[in-house]
């Protein structure tokens, strides 16, 4: 019995192998794993403090409802792949704050006319020092806070289409 | 037109697939020799047909038919014509479907040479090797078809990445893919000997020759990547334990341990069970490696489109295959026999050794790969294994290796006893010794004690032949006729067991290598490892599809000009990427290699390397693939072993 146990092992490990394999690609797919990720030291934390011409660090923690923040840029390729998944948030209700990055505002406007425009509320970080204060990598990139203004979640790159149930139910709810 | 005839032929490969999967294990097991033996004409037709296709797809690159999606990805009309061609397989798609034209050749070889194999065996192979070539074929034709149309056809094709752009890795990926596709051989022949439930000395002799040819390409497409990456990439190393080369060192360790127990099985009938996992597991590694990487979970240099949804086919496709012969294993392998007895000190008990060392780098250097992706998964943990993990866990297992190694050829089957094989290495031990006493004075202890291993094993490995034609003890003419007679897989044994030690004697030498990043203006010279090196002049140069910066650098030494480097720059206009083709100057015991880098004021940073003893780390891996060559090129393998073991099966069933 012993022996059978033992050679039925390889079978063992390699169907723990595969799940955790499987687990992986649904991550990378819905965004919850990035091995390239560095990692965001805010993750946990409160919001850093920022005033903005558009919204402030106060007007997030005013809403008291979760909220996604994205940085994006008109002169950002990756940001109009991104554009219709935004959308898709926004169609489902999603409460979208966008922050423009090293952006001219009639720059973003032309970029929000030509691609549509998914943010409830748009802030300008021209200086790009708000972006600095946050560790934003790049853009697009992707902040989820909580009703305490507590970041739970960031995402670097454009944010995969199928990132978008998961969200819409996370911060509809 | 032409692009749709090779999406006909894949199609029409799949179907032989399935037909040379179904129809002969059918056979095999109701025991109808007229379906078995629709096996060899069925692989022979697949491989012709996946030949058609793959030539067609070389066709559609070479024409610039930039109708083909593939085509327009990765090429360019100025891209040079090797290029073109091997860009076939430089590609995602185009690679993926090279893979299953080796599996579709390796089919039939085996169809080929295998006619003097029992009928179901024979079958049962064909089928199993069938069986996985339909599964990539499957995948190619749904999930990542390279002839795929585009229309409106762009004006020109985006160009293949600058650094593929290379002769060296031009050949890496087809002498790699057939060594990692080669073990779907072994594996075949494991999966076969399950479902007949029965594995003999002559399964051993018939699985020992193909596991050898995978074995030698996989070393020289190692070997091939590792000097690539030392010479394009121009960082000056040649292994960082990236999660790829990793991914190709694992197949690479479980086939050195198959190679080594399937002797055993072969000479006595013993470790039988091991074995065959280790011929599944060899193929599995060799399969993960490539989902790993192409799914994009793991980070590489080796940057195909990745692409989640095509992760979770191929996913799928493993989890059949290795699953599937995981479960088989369980089931049938408790049925295979009882198997010959040795005691722990004999040449059975060496090779134990050996596969117990060889799996527990493999395990090491396993863990060292996935421990970051599962603490990412499990605990959400950023980790990254670097060298200094694998320094310090895969030599204290591979010293052991290195020593065990000269030792083992020297001990007989069975019992032994293992004094009398050491007192046959006392000269080796003696010389190994004065070379890590001198080696001392160049380098540190490590390096030094490592040079000491290099001189055991290669000096180690030419003791076997020294013993064997009784060299200095008998006259010399008679020494000599004993050394023809010889069988070529001793020599084979020792060139394998050499070659490492070359290997290791580059390692160990390139810790005295000296390198320095300079700013110099042309005319200026620089003083480094004996060497004086001038920068001559800087101008521009045109390639085919780049312009290039080019510096003439003269090396002199007590003012004797030893070679003149020109390394360049290379700004590619397509990919609007810039690669740096570091220049190396060679005698097999040291490069000079220098690399240019950026300007500034009229000066330019040159980056100098004196690599002491480097080149022979590939030089040893050649001589390892030579081993492996030679030994397979020994004619008892070739002809008289099924023959030998058709008359052996014959005597033993006359003595019942």
């Amino acid at each position: 019995m012993n022996r059978r146990l033992l050679l039925a092992a390889p079978f063992g490990v390699a169907l723990l192998g595969g799940g955790a394999f499987y687990a992986m690609l649904r991550g990378l797919q819905t965004g919850s794993f990035d091995p390239r990720g560095v990692p965001s030291q805010l993750i946990g934390k409160p919001l850093p403090e920022f005033q903005l011409p558009g919204f402030s660090r106060a007007d997030v923690l005013a809403r008291k409802r979760p909220v996604i923040i994205n940085f994006f840029a008109s002169w950002c390729v990756p940001c109009v792949d991104e554009a219709p998944t935004l959308m898709a948030l926004h169609q489902r209700g999603v409460p979208i704050w966008g922050i423009a990055y090293k952006d001219k505002p009639a720059a973003t406007q032309g970029f929000l006319a030509r691609h549509g425009n998914p943010f409830t509320n748009l802030a300008s970080d021209e200086p790009g020092l708000v972006a600095i204060d946050w560790g934003v990598t790049g853009v697009p990139e992707t902040y989820l806070i909580d009703a305490q203004g507590i970041v739970q979640w960031r995402f670097v790159g454009p944010l995969p289409d199928a990132a978008v149930d998961g969200l819409s139910k996370l911060v509809a709810s | 037109m032409i692009p749709e005839l090779g999406h006909f032929a894949l199609a029409l490969a799949i179907a032989f697939a399935l037909a040379q999967a179904v129809i002969p294990l059918w056979g095999a097991h109701r025991g109808d020799v007229r379906l078995m033996q629709a096996a060899p004409a069925l692989a022979l037709g697949q491989a012709l047909a996946l030949s058609v296709s793959f030539g067609c797809l070389i066709y559609a690159s070479v024409m610039d038919d930039f109708t083909v999606l593939n085509v327009a990805e990765n090429s360019h009309t100025l891209k040079p014509l090797l290029y073109k061609i091997t860009g076939a397989w430089g590609s995602h798609e185009g690679s993926i479907l090279f893979w299953c034209l080796i599996l579709g050749l390796c089919g039939a070889a085996v169809a080929l040479f295998s006619a003097p194999l029992p009928a179901s065996l024979r079958a049962r192979v064909l089928g199993v090797l069938a069986l996985s070539a339909f599964g990539f074929e499957l995948f190619t034709l749904i999930e990542s078809n390279p002839f795929a149309r585009i229309w409106p056809a762009p004006d020109n094709g985006r160009d293949m990445n600058p650094l593929l752009q290379d002769p060296g890795l031009a050949f890496h990926p087809p002498i790699l893919y057939s060594g990692y596709v080669g073990m779907a051989i072994p594996f075949a022949f494991a999966i076969a000997a399950l479902l007949e439930g029965r594995i003999d000395a002559a399964w051993g002799r018939w699985v020992r020759p193909w596991t050898l040819a995978a074995w030698c390409c996989l070393t020289g497409g190692i070997a091939l990547g590792s000097w690539w990456s030392y010479y394009v990439l121009g960082w000056g190393g040649f292994w960082f334990w990236d999660p790829v080369e990793n991914a190709s060192l694992l197949p690479w360790l479980t086939a050195t341990a198959l190679l080594h127990s399937a002797i055993v099985v072969e000479k006595r009938e013993a470790l039988k069970i091991w074995t065959v996992l280790l011929a599944i597991g060899a193929f599995a590694f060799s399969l993960s490696g490539t989902f790993l990487v192409r799914s994009g979970i793991l980070n590489s240099v080796h940057s195909f489109a990745n692409d989640p949804a095509r992760g979770v086919f191929i996913l799928g496709l493993l989890g059949l295959l290795i699953g599937g012969s995981l479960l088989l294993f369980a089931i049938r392998a408790p049925l295979l026999g009882a198997s010959g007895v040795f005691a722990a000190v004999s040449r059975e008990g060496a090779l134990v050794m050996n596969n117990i060392l060889l799996c527990s780098i493999t395990a090491v250097v396993l863990t060292g790969t996935m421990y970051p992706l599962f603490a990412d998964l499990l605990l959400s943990q950023k980790i990254s294994v670097g060298p200094p993990f694998y320094n310090a866990t895969v030599l204290p297992l591979a010293a052991p290796v290195f020593v065990a190694m000269a030792v083992g050829p020297l001990m007989s089957w069975k019992r032994t006893a293992l004094m009398p094989a050491l007192l046959k290495l006392w000269w080796v031990a003696l010389i190994a010794a004065i070379v890590g006493i001198v080696a001392t004075f160049g380098m540190n202890a490590l390096p030094a004690l490592f040079m000491a291993a290099a001189a055991w094993m290669i000096l180690g490995a030419f003791a076997d032949i020294i013993e064997r034609i009784r060299l200095f003890r008998i006259p010399l003419a008679s020494s000599l006729s004993r050394l023809v007679s010889l069988p070529l897989q001793a020599f084979g044994t020792t060139l394998g067991h050499a070659g490492l030690g070359v290997t290791v004697a580059g390692i160990a030498g390139m810790s005295m290598a000296v390198q320095e990043v300079v700013l110099v203006k042309p005319g200026a010279t620089v003083h480094l490892a004996g060497y004086d090196w001038t920068l001559q002049e800087l101008h521009d140069a045109a390639g085919p599809n780049y312009n290039a910066r080019v510096a003439t650098i003269a090396v002199r030494r007590d003012g004797r000009l030893i070679t003149t480097l020109a390394p360049e720059r290379r700004a590619f206009t397509t990919q609007t990427m810039t690669t740096t083709e570091a220049k190396i100057h060679t005698n097999l015991t040291r490069d000079l290699y220098a690399v240019l880098g950026e300007e500034r004021d009229g000066a330019a940073v040159l980056r100098l390397h004196d690599n002491t003893m480097a080149p022979l780390i590939w030089l040893g891996a050649l001589v390892m693939a030579a081993g492996g060559a030679c030994s397979l090129a020994d004619r008892r393998l070739r002809v008289a072993a099924p023959k030998r073991a058709a008359k052996s099966d014959a005597l033993l069933a006359g003595r019942t």
